[in-house]
């Protein structure tokens, strides 16, 4: 048996009486890219923490390649990239890099090389305190991959970067998974994971509602394809009477049906022949299967 | 261990040595001591006493209310401010124990104040040196000042990490620091005072005042000093009202070493109570 990356039993958090991670149970194995969504206050960051064994979780378990949270082996095995972080302003970037070369036992030297990797290179002997948002992020992000981590922990490590930067983050994620390391990262959008990790975890109000590969997640949602008929001049009220769909202006008419019943639909919608001018086919977003699985907790209660 | 001890040092130094505040504070302790050498000629001929003995003593009373202030400005921010820059995270992910974090702040910090004195005052006693105006004994006394000086800031640097862990937010921590700068430094004195000339049956001058003096590491600091170059009388405060003393002198720097390893156990409790 491959040892897990990651186990997590049954884990619960509570803050002030409520539950601020709920029973959350899931394992993460070795070079596995792995996204965790969920609305603010869902609980990510208390996740995170309690891997690190900054908090202890009132009840489960969480175990890092076998070993405690907290302890020095689980230490050594993870990188971690906390949601704000702020270097000191007096520092420049090289030297912030070299710092948490040094702490985690590399060699300070490989900085350079990472500042370049980051697209930090010119900026390396500026100091922090002129960085870009942007680049305070990358900075972080630099820190997290200087050790050859077996776990990457990423809480919310895009925000505040350019699409450009977002994709260069990525394919850094993905040089980082391909030398076997796992990494969980966590995010407000399903859209921005969506090619670049293997498996979706949606925590909802500390629960853990889903975990499952993207393809998975859809097809379990059923959600239905929206279609839109446009008819051609007066005949839409014709049209919501035969299909039974609902007028949504002069011209259109909407309607819902299953992926299964997709075909048939379309078929019905032909028949209608010189009535219809236009048909659009929908398919559910991204977000649209985000909702379902989050539920609409939205703001924190 | 010691790598990662040294690694948290080297950075506090690089940060500290970047301070302006920092660098004012020791600019300041270079003027003053520079002027109070070129200046302080005049009044130590008639008193008889060495002029460098004189600087040294006037010295001492600059250090006990600037090396504290330079002490807690270094430590106010070492943890609070990580705590709200979201470092304290990212360090206490590596493997390093909270013990080892405090301690390389703490060789850092002091280095830096050692640097600070060495700059401030090392210029006075070179300036002194070359211009004849100092026996051998004189340095001496000056060597014990840059060093017992280093002491008091190791003390203050030890409560400013025990406020900042206590506190846990920067501006709190800066707040508590600033009152416990004027508590300790000024008012504690002022309050000694103000209690020993109130009373009458002398209980309080006896019995109390002597181990109350010891109790604060500046008004420790303040006791030695003085007491070693034999210049109570010189200089006012609390040191010179306790003459008769019923302990030898060097209790007061065992004291301020006793208040530097309690506080700075108690700042490793608190910092490895703390949830970053
Ligand atoms: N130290 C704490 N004390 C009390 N409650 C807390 C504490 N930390 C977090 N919480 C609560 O726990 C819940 C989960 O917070 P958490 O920070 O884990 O959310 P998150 O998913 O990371 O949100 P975001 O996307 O906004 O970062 C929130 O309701 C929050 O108020
Ligand atoms: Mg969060």
């Amino acid at each position: 048996m491959t040892q897990r990356a990651l186990e997590l039993a049954e884990v619960t958090k509570i803050f002030d009486r409520r539950a601020a991670v709920d029973g959350v149970s899931f394992q993460l194995a070795a070079g596995e890219r792995v996204a965790l969504l969920g609305h603010n206050g869902a609980g990510k960051t208390t996740l995170f923490k309690m891997i690190l064994g900054f908090l202890k979780p009132d009840h489960g378990s969480v175990s890092v390649l076998g070993a405690a949270p907290g302890s020095n082996a689980a230490r050594r095995a993870i990188a971690y990239l906390p949601e704000a972080v702020a270097f000191h302003n007096a520092l420049t970037g090289e030297e912030v890099l070299r710092f948490y070369a040094r702490l985690k036992g590399e060699d300070p030297a490989k900085s350079a090389a990472l500042l370049e990797d980051v697209g930090l290179g010119a900026a390396a002997r500026r100091r922090v305190g002129a960085y870009s948002k942007g680049m305070r992020q990358r900075l972080g992000l630099a820190q997290a991959l200087i050790s050859p981590a077996s776990l990457v922990l990423l809480d919310e490590p895009t925000s505040g970067l350019d699409p450009i930067s977002r994709q260069n983050f990525y394919d850094l994620v993905e040089k980082v998974a391909a030398r076997g390391a796992t990494v969980l990262l966590s995010s407000h959008a399903l859209t921005e994971v969506e090619a670049r990790t293997d498996r979706i975890l949606i925590l909802s109000a500390g629960k853990l509602v889903a975990d499952n590969t993207l393809a998975r997640l859809r097809a379990d949602a059923q959600l239905p394809i929206r279609l839109r008929v446009q008819g051609n001049d007066g005949a839409a009220g014709e049209i919501a009477a035969r299909l039974g769909g609902t007028q949504v202006n002069g011209r259109s008419v909407e309607l819902f049906c299953d992926p299964a019943d997709k075909v048939a639909r379309l078929a019905a919608i032909a028949e209608l022949g010189p009535l219809v001018a236009d048909i659009d086919v929908t398919l559910p977003s991204l977000d649209d299967v985000y909702r379902h699985f989050s539920g609409d907790e939205g703001a924190e209660g | 261990m010691l790598i990662r001890i040294l690694t948290i040092a080297g950075q506090e130094m690089r940060i500290g040595l970047r301070n302006r505040w920092i660098l004012l504070a020791a600019v300041i302790l270079a003027l003053f001591s520079l002027s109070l050498a070129l200046l302080g000629s005049a009044p130590a001929g008639t008193l008889g006493v060495d002029r460098m003995t004189v600087t040294v003593a006037s010295l001492s009373s600059l250090s006990v209310y600037l090396v504290p202030l330079i002490a807690l400005l270094l430590a106010f921010d070492a943890v609070a401010g990580e705590i709200d820059r979201g470092t304290l995270q990212l360090i206490f992910s590596c493997p390093i124990s909270r013990g080892e974090f405090l301690f390389g702040k703490a060789l850092g910090h002091f280095a830096v104040i050692v640097l600070a004195l060495g700059g401030g005052y090392g210029v006075t006693a070179v300036l002194l040196l070359a211009t004849g105006g100092g026996s051998q004994a004189a340095l001496i006394d000056f060597a014990r000042l840059v060093a017992t000086s280093a002491l008091l800031g190791l003390a203050f640097l030890a409560l400013g990490y025990v406020l900042s862990a206590a506190a846990r937010h920067t501006s709190t921590a800066a707040a508590l620091s600033i009152g416990i700068w004027l508590l300790m430094v000024v008012l504690y004195d002022l309050a000694l005072l103000g209690v020993l000339v109130s009373e009458t049956s002398g209980f309080f001058a006896a019995r109390i005042l002597p181990f109350a003096i010891i109790a604060n590491p500046a008004d420790a600091f303040r006791l030695f000093n003085l007491n070693a170059l034999g210049a109570s009388d010189l200089v006012g405060g609390m040191a010179g009202i306790a003459e008769a003393l019923p302990y030898p002198p060097a209790v007061a720097l065992l004291s301020i070493g006793i208040f530097i390893v309690l506080a700075l156990a108690l700042a490793v409790v608190l910092v490895r109570r703390i949830t970053p």
